[in-house]
């Protein structure tokens, strides 16, 4: 196991950066998913820590070694592919430990190995049979077991539960989590889907068109979303937001906006710095911080939208005046009666406010 | 399932007509003339002629004379040449050598890859008299230009079309055909997840075992096609005529130029159509063999 360090790395493919000026650090052991949009950049980093892509300019080092121009096979890396990549001339066996035969393993040693990882993630019976003679969900254990036969220093994910249905996608997450939390393996993990990072992380580094937006461990990243951005593309549904005018009275901070009761806040340093420069600014809150209220103060209103059942938790959705939506997370197993005009309120202390430019307004507890 | 058709069945078979009445006049009507002509001893000049005889199987029986069958300028002698020409030629070099240039192309720089593509396809879509020509122009003993070449770098110049015109045919028909196989290696590599190779590489493959434990065995069914294909065309091929004339002394005297002496040359119809024949069962086999494989890769594709 090794750490992996990125200083100042930029891929560019022509006049487009793919990756603009990453520099992160992952610890020894730590499993990181590269979050984002397509076309954010998340493969490309992955592939260049894998030695597919060459950066254009910067350094990668795993552990201390610095491998920017070094040939994949000169890394000792192991990678999962989205397509899970098994040669279908070649059985399971053969396609677990091919990274063995070609380091030129005899073939005595290569059935012992490729017997016990299979064992490991439950495939040791299918050893004999063909690619196509097997179900999707043993496919990606056995790109899995192949990126797990040959010990690595760092092991690279790219989607593997993408090609899944949903039920076989979970009970294979829940596996990598176990898996990894038993192994200790330095992991990183591209994924454009929020909930598989939240789930599997120790730190998550979210992307948007080339840039890593923030980088920092699940939980924070959702409480505090750095910027707009992940504010939206976290959580699901993701937090409301929504464009507010804020000013500075009475030495606290005031937000308003149609259809929004004033909402007051402690004073703190860098909104005023912030109001000051454009009072235009992003309330954002999260759908399970709102409630249904008959309070005046912290509320927002709007005519009822929808009200969706999900089980565990209803999703009541209003619409504002200016057509803007807002969705309350509902834990309750009573049915809630809802009149045309909903108000939902919420509480100062969870909120996230962005300034004009989107990126976050630290409040004072922070 | 009802079959739909896009023509009625008249107007089907007035658009086919024409078709089928030039294939009937120039395929199939000589086909079963020459399997005729064959039992005769028809000739161009003489009584002959006129008269041809009914001779049985003398043709055949002459042409696998064991006594004179291995002498140069007879049936065997070209048969045995033509085998080692396509064994060299077309198995050796053409389906090696486009191996092996797709393979290279495959990691090479795009320019670097078209431009290389363009120089091995212009060989093959050249018309056959010029590259012909041009390859006498270039073999000359006075003036050739690989002659200029030799000498100008102190080396003795060389009469190649005498001294090895065996080597020369097949030199040429290695270079004027490799771009068919280089092209459907490539497109069969091209077909091929990318994924696949880029898994190879981070287990620690190297090109060579990237090619001998992936490539290779999953584009098998192009190589075994491509192979029986131009088996087949070399085993026809006419162009080394325009180099040699199946000389110097019947050297270079493949099947196709034999036939084309007895029959044209050496006006004897009769034994130049038992050739054809003989030929032609070549090809069957040749064609069987294909369509046997043909049906058992669709089957294994099932």
């Amino acid at each position: 196991m090794a750490s992996i360090s990125f200083q100042n790395v930029t891929k560019s493919f022509g006049d487009f950066n793919a990756v603009s000026n990453a520099s992160f650090e992952i610890n020894d052991g730590e499993f990181i998913c590269l979050l984002g949009p397509s076309g954010c950049g998340k493969t490309t980093s992955l592939r260049m820590i894998a030695g597919l892509e060459t950066p254009t300019s910067g350094r990668i080092y795993i552990g201390d070694k610095d491998v920017t121009g070094l040939h994949p096979r000169d890394r000792k890396i192991s990678m999962v592919f989205q397509d899970y990549a098994l040669y279908p001339h070649m059985n399971i066996s053969q396609n677990i430990s091919y990274p063995l035969k070609v380091r030129g393993e005899n073939e005595a040693t290569r059935g012992e190995r490729a017997q016990e990882v299979a064992d490991v993630l439950k495939i040791g019976h299918l050893l004999d049979r063909l690619p196509a003679q097997i179900s999707g969900g043993q496919q990606q254990r056995t790109s899995l077991a192949r990126a797990l036969v040959n010990p690595s220093q760092v092991y690279l994910f790219d989607e593997p539960l993408s090609n899944l249905d949903a039920k076989l996608r979970l009970e294979a997450r829940g596996f990598l989590h176990h898996l990894q939390h038993s192994m200790g393996m330095t992991s990183v993990y591209v994924t454009h889907d929020q909930a598989e990072a939240m789930a599997l992380a120790t730190r998550v580094a979210v992307m948007d068109q080339g840039r890593i937006v923030q980088f920092a461990t699940p939980m924070e990243i959702y409480r505090k979303p750095a910027t707009t951005f992940v504010a939206n593309f976290v959580g699901n549904p993701p937090m409301n937001l929504l464009p507010v005018e804020a000013m500075v009275e009475d030495n606290s901070l005031k937000v308003k906006a149609d259809g929004l009761e004033v909402v007051a806040l402690p004073m703190h340093k860098s909104f005023a710095e912030a109001v000051a420069i454009n009072p235009n600014i992003t309330l954002g809150v999260r759908p399970e911080h709102l409630r249904a209220t008959a309070e005046e103060e912290n509320v927002v209103r709007g005519k009822l939208f929808a009200n969706e059942n999900m089980g565990a938790e209803k999703l009541v959705t209003i619409e504002r005046p200016d057509a803007a939506r807002f969705t309350a997370r509902i834990f309750t197993d009573d049915d809630i009666i809802l009149s045309e005009d909903v108000a939902l309120g919420f509480s100062s202390q969870h909120i996230s406010l962005f300034d004009a430019d989107g990126n976050r307004l630290a409040l004072d507890n922070e | 399932m009802k079959n739909f058709s896009l023509l009625s069945v008249r107007a089907g078979t007035l658009f086919f007509s024409p078709a089928a009445a030039l294939v009937g006049a120039f395929v199939i009507v000589p086909f079963f003339w020459v399997i005729f002509v064959s039992f005769t001893n028809r000739t161009l000049l003489g009584k002959t002629a006129l008269n041809p005889e009914f001779v049985g199987f003398d043709n055949y029986v002459a042409l696998f004379n064991m006594e004179t069958f291995f002498t140069r300028g007879q049936f065997g002698f070209s048969l045995i040449l033509t085998i080692q020409f396509v064994l060299l030629s077309a198995l050796i070099g053409q389906a090696l050598l486009g191996m092996i240039l797709a393979w290279l192309l495959q990691s090479t720089p795009k320019y670097v890859k078209l431009f290389s593509e363009s120089a091995v396809i212009v060989a093959w879509i050249l018309p056959e008299v010029v590259i012909g020509f041009a390859w006498f122009a270039f073999l000359d003993y006075d003036n050739g230009t690989l002659n200029m070449l030799t000498t100008a770098l102190g080396l003795e110049p060389g009469d190649w079309l005498l001294d090895n015109p065996f080597w020369v045919i097949v030199f040429f028909n290695t270079w004027r055909g490799a771009a068919f196989s280089m092209m459907l290696f490539n497109s069969a590599f091209a077909s091929l997840p990318p994924s696949y190779f880029q898994a190879a590489d981070v287990a620690g493959a190297t090109s060579f075992q990237k090619f001998k434990d992936i490539a290779l065995p999953l584009i098998k069914g192009h190589v075994v096609t491509d192979l029986i294909l131009i088996t087949m065309w070399t085993f026809n091929v006419f162009t080394p005529f325009l180099l040699t004339q199946g000389g110097p002394s019947y050297r270079t005297e493949l099947l196709s130029i034999y036939t084309y002496r007895v029959a044209f040359k050496d006006f004897e119809f009769g034994k130049g159509a038992a050739v054809g024949v003989v030929i032609m069962l070549i090809n069957l086999a040749f064609a069987l063999f294909y369509l046997r494989i043909a049906k058992q890769k669709h089957k294994g594709a099932e």
